[in-house]
């Protein structure tokens, strides 16, 4: 859908569908991922390599995004506080030569909810620092318009915990998020399948970010296709405006003319 | 001298560098999508070869891994 391109700091990006590469059982997944989803940005994170590290040797992701011609996106994945936040998107800047962060700050592990108090303490910091901050945030409107006014370039509200496929919880929190944004809203954690990323555009969501729902799928490539069409046809149903509800059917054939049988 | 790598304690000669290290792990001076931290300071890559470490210093040396949703 390049006709109707997702700007986010002034970036044209023509797929409104962004990969997380976590969760994937080996590259070629991701590859075939990456193809499916016909994406133009991938998230990765930073770990310890060599001795020590969980690295694999011999190709890395980055070799099989830029192969399938997609951009890194690095991420804070695992940062608990705002000063590891911010030395992890210091490092990943000077790795992947890009000024643009998923920022993610987490409370605890079993529910890896943002912490919201750290998270706004790290925007803060990397926006000084002139990075292009993209926060992994709470369904929270006001934070949402707090993220937003301290300068960062999009937010990214979850619509349930990480990795819970659980879909979008409080729709309506989104749609207040929707409402009131003035940068790109980034549907960001909770997808389990392409209705519920159809949800998300059908709400008002310029995007959405999505790994586990297609890296544990039975068939990754197939379900990244699947997310992809959601989106698409989310994004084109909320430009189409969808009928209101209403508690009581409303004929869509004339009672004119009906025979006296 | 011994350092850290990674958690990992090494020994190297006194007055090894950062770019010392990385070519210890083998991964190339020119390895793309590497970043260093220092006692917790990120290391520019153009100073890799004039940063020389400490006794104990903490090397974290990383890269970049599938993450993110």
């Amino acid at each position: 859908m390049s006709s109707d391109p997702l700007v986010i700091a002034g970036r044209e990006l023509s797929s409104r569908l962004i990969l997380g590469s976590g969760g994937f059982a080996n590259h070629e997944l991701l590859r075939e991922a990456c193809h499916a989803a016909d994406v133009d940005l991938c998230t990765v994170a930073l770990r310890r390599i060599g001795p020590g590290g969980e690295h694999s040797s011999g190709r890395s992701i980055l070799d099989v995004l830029r192969e399938a011609n997609v951009e890194v996106l690095p991420n804070t994945a695992g940062c608990f506080t705002a000063r590891d936040a911010v030395r992890t998107a210091q490092l990943a800047r000077e790795a992947f030569a890009t000024d643009w962060i998923k920022l993610e700050v987490i409370g605890d592990e079993r529910t890896l909810l943002p912490d919201v108090v750290e998270l706004v303490a790290a925007a803060e910091t990397l926006v000084a620092d002139g990075f292009r901050v993209l926060p992994y945030t709470t369904d929270d409107p006001t934070l949402a318009r707090r993220l937003e006014d301290l300068g960062c370039v999009a937010v990214m509200p979850l619509g349930s915990p990480i990795g819970s496929g659980m879909g979008i919880c409080n729709p309506y929190n989104i749609s207040l998020i929707v409402e009131r944004a003035g940068v790109p809203v980034v549907l960001d954690a909770g997808v389990g399948t392409a209705s519920d990323a159809a949800l998300a555009m059908e709400l008002g969501c310029d995007a959405v970010l999505c790994a586990s729902a297609i890296s544990r799928a039975h068939d990754p490539a197939a379900m990244a296709t699947a997310i992809r069409f959601g989106v698409d046809g989310g994004r084109l149903a909320y430009g189409a405006g969808r009928i209101p509800r209403r508690r009581y059917a409303e004929a869509s054939t004339p009672m004119a003319g009906l025979p006296s049988l | 001298m011994r350092v850290l790598v990674n958690g990992e304690a090494r020994t190297l000669d006194p007055g090894a560098t950062v770019a010392d290290v990385v070519r210890s792990l083998d991964l190339g001076l020119e390895a793309r999508g590497v970043a260093v931290a220092v006692d917790g300071e990120v290391v520019p890559r153009g100073e890799w070869p004039t940063t020389s470490l400490r006794v104990d210093a903490r090397v974290e040396v990383l890269g970049a891994i599938g993450g993110g949703r």
